[in-house]
C-alpha cells in the first residue's frame, strides 16, 4: 500500500484558516490501513479544527466525508453536485488523491492533509516500512525477493558496502542491512552462488529518471 | 599480469615489490597549498597518493582538482571517485577529465553515505554501483568505449582500484565480494584499517584459497592511532571497522604523551607481521590529518627507499 502519515494539525489549520466553510476529504484505501487519512482520522482532524475554530471566534463550517477511493473517476464523482458548497477542501488521501481532486474540480482550493511517504507494509500496529520504489522494472528474482533499490541506502546492486555492521546499515542501527537480508535468504534458498553473478548497469529510464510516467494498456483499454 | 598502463603505481606491483601507497584529504576550502604542502611530506615516501572523494560526506576541495595540483608537482595521483555525488554522465566525464591531465589510477567507491557529512538533507545518486564503475573505467580504457556505446577518442589509460572491507559483515561474503570484483575488472585493491590481523590473515587465506590473490594486487590499508580516544572512537564509531579490545586497551595502556608514538608503533608492527603474508602486495598507509608521520612509518617498517627508475 501507499503509507503516508499524518500531517502536525498546526500545519493543516495554517493552510486553511482563512476559509469558512472547508470539506475534510478521506480515502477508504492505503491511508485508511495505514491509520493516516481514514474515516477515523477524518474525524479526528474535524474535531480538532472545529475546536480551533471556536477558540478563536470563527464561525467556521466543517463536513466530512470518505470516499472509498480518491484516485479514481468513479468515486471522485460522489463530490460533483456538493463540491462547489466549499470554498476549500482538504484531502487526507495520498498525493495522488490530492492530486486527482485537484485536477477533477479545477476551481476549488484544495489542501493535503497527510504526507504521502512511500509503498510499504505494516509491519505491526503503528509500525510501517518501505518495500518498493516503483522503479519500473523488477529485479527481486535476482535478489531473493528482497529489494535492493527501496531498502539499501545505497540502493547498490552489488552490495554490501562495506558499512554493513552485524545485519544493520551504516546509516542507523534500527535499519536491517538489505544486503545481509539477501544473503540470508539466497542461503536459505540454496542459491549463495547466485551472488557472485554482477548485476549488470541499471537502466534507471522506467523509474523517476525517465520522466512522469504511464502505462496504457491496449488490451484492456475502452 | 602484465603492465596494462602508464600507471607507476602498476610498474611497482608488477615489478614484484611490496607497493606503498598513502592519502591527503583535500581542503574544506579553495587553497591549494593545502593539498600540495601535505604531499610535499609524504612525496619521497610513497609511489602514489590517493586524494579521497569528499569522505565522510563532507563537501571540499574536488578529487580531481587536488590529482591535478599533484600531478602538475610531478606525483603520482590515485583519483578516488565515488559513485553517491555523480550519475553516469558525470563519472564517464570526470575520467575522461583526469586521463587529459595523465592520471593514471583510480579507485572506484560507493561513498559513505550523505547523512554522515554536512549535507545530510542533500540528494544522492548512485546511478552505478562500485563495481558497475569498475566496469565503466574498463570498459573505456579497453575497448575505448563510452557506456552508451559510442568510440572514445583517446581512451583513459587507467590502472583500476577499488577498495575492500574484509571487516564488514556478512564476512562470509566478503571474500566472494572481492572475486565480483574481480570479475568486474579490478586490478588493485587497497582494504578498510586493518587492526583485527587474526580476521585480516583468515580474509587473505580464503581469498588465496580461490587464487584470488594472483589476479589482483591487494594493499593492506593501515592508520595509525594518534590516541587512545581515536582508538575508542574508530572501534565504536566507525560503520564497518574492527577494532579488538586488546588493542584499544594497549593505547589506553600509555600515557596520554606517549599514545601517538604507541599508536605509531602498531602500525609498524602490523606492516611488519603483514609483510610476510602471501596475497600483500603492498600497504596503503592512511594516516587522517597526520601525513607528516607517514616517512616515520614507512621507513620503520623496511619499506623506504621507494624504487626508482622503472
Amino acid at each position: 500500500m501507499i503509507v503516508a502519515n499524518k500531517k502536525p494539525i498546526e500545519e493543516i489549520i495554517e493552510m486553511v484558516k482563512g476559509y469558512r466553510k472547508i470539506l475534510i476529504a478521506g480515502c477508504n484505501e492505503c491511508v485508511t490501513v495505514c491509520e493516516a487519512g481514514g474515516k477515523k482520522e477524518v474525524g479526528v482532524l474535524a474535531s480538532s479544527m472545529r475546536m480551533f475554530f471556536m477558540n478563536e471566534g470563527l464561525k467556521t463550517e466543517i463536513d466530512e466525508i470518505t470516499l472509498e477511493r480518491q484516485c479514481d473517476h468513479e468515486y471522485l464523482e460522489e463530490l460533483r453536485n456538493s463540491i462547489d458548497q466549499y470554498e476549500a477542501v482538504v484531502s487526507l488521501a495520498c498525493g495522488v488523491g490530492v492530486q486527482f481532486m485537484a485536477e477533477k474540480y479545477f476551481a476549488t482550493h484544495v489542501y493535503p492533509g497527510v504526507n504521502t511517504c512511500f509503498m510499504g507494509v505494516t509491519e505491526e500496529r503503528g509500525v510501517w516500512s518501505e518495500r518498493c520504489q516503483g522503479c519500473g522494472k523488477c529485479i527481486l528474482d535476482r535478489t531473493a525477493g528482497i529489494c535492493p533499490i527501496s531498502r539499501c541506502a545505497k540502493r547498490l546492486l552489488n552490495g554490501p558496502c562495506g558499512g554493513s555492521t552485524k545485519g544493520k546499515c551504516e546509516i542507523s542501527k534500527d535499519l536491517d542491512c538489505a544486503w545481509q537480508l539477501i544473503i540470508d535468504r539466497l542461503k536459505e534458498l540454496g542459491r549463495l552462488d547466485e551472488y557472485e553473478e554482477i548485476a549488470p548497469i541499471k537502466d534507471w529510464s522506467t523509474e523517476r529518471a525517465g520522466g512522469p510516467r504511464k502505462v496504457v494498456r491496449e488490451d484492456v483499454r475502452q | 599480469m602484465s603492465v596494462k598502463t602508464p600507471s607507476r603505481l602498476e610498474k611497482v606491483l608488477d615489478s614484484g615489490q611490496l607497493a606503498v601507497t598513502s592519502e591527503c584529504g583535500p581542503p574544506r576550502g579553495s587553497d591549494p597549498e593545502a593539498i600540495t604542502r601535505k604531499a610535499e611530506m609524504i612525496k619521497e615516501h610513497v609511489d602514489a597518493i590517493n586524494i579521497t572523494d569528499n569522505q565522510t560526506s563532507v563537501t571540499r576541495l574536488s578529487s580531481l582538482a587536488s590529482c591535478i595540483h599533484l600531478k602538475l608537482m610531478g606525483l603520482e595521483p590515485i583519483l578516488q571517485m565515488v559513485v553517491r555525488d555523480r550519475n553516469r554522465i558525470a563519472l564517464q566525464s570526470d575520467i575522461l577529465g583526469a586521463a587529459s591531465f595523465d592520471i593514471h589510477n583510480i579507485l572506484c567507491l560507493s561513498g559513505d553515505h550523505q547523512t554522515f557529512g554536512d549535507s545530510p538533507q542533500g540528494q544522492n545518486v548512485f546511478d552505478l554501483d562500485s563495481m558497475q564503475l569498475i566496469q565503466t573505467v574498463r570498459l573505456m580504457r579497453d575497448e575505448g568505449k563510452f557506456l552508451g556505446g559510442d568510440p572514445i577518442k583517446r581512451p583513459p589509460a587507467m590502472f583500476v582500484g577499488a577498495a575492500a572491507n574484509p571487516f564488514a559483515d556478512p564476512f562470509e561474503i566478503r571474500v566472494p565480494r572481492l572475486a565480483k570484483k574481480i570479475a568486474a575488472g579490478v586490478e588493485f585493491i587497497q582494504t578498510q584499517c586493518i587492526y583485527n590481523l587474526d580476521k585480516f590473515e583468515l580474509w587473505m587465506k580464503q581469498a588465496r584459497d580461490r587464487g584470488l590473490h594472483e589476479k589482483v594486487y591487494i594493499l593492506a590499508g593501515v592508520t595509525p592511532f594518534k590516541s587512545a580516544g581515536m582508538a575508542k572512537y574508530m572501534k565504536n564509531r566507525v560503520p564497518g571497522m574492527d577494532v579488538p579490545d586488546e588493542v584499544v586497551k594497549r593505547m589506553a595502556g600509555v600515557p596520554k604523551e606517549k599514545q601517538a608514538q604507541e599508536g605509531i608503533n602498531i602500525c609498524v608492527e602490523t606492516i611488519q607481521r603483514l609483510k610476510e603474508l602471501e596475497g600483500v602486495s603492498g600497504f596503503h598507509i592512511m594516516a587522517i590529518e597526520w601525513e607528516e608521520k607517514v616517512p616515520e612509518i614507512v621507513e620503520r617498517s623496511g619499506l623506504y627507499p621507494r624504487p626508482k627508475d622503472l
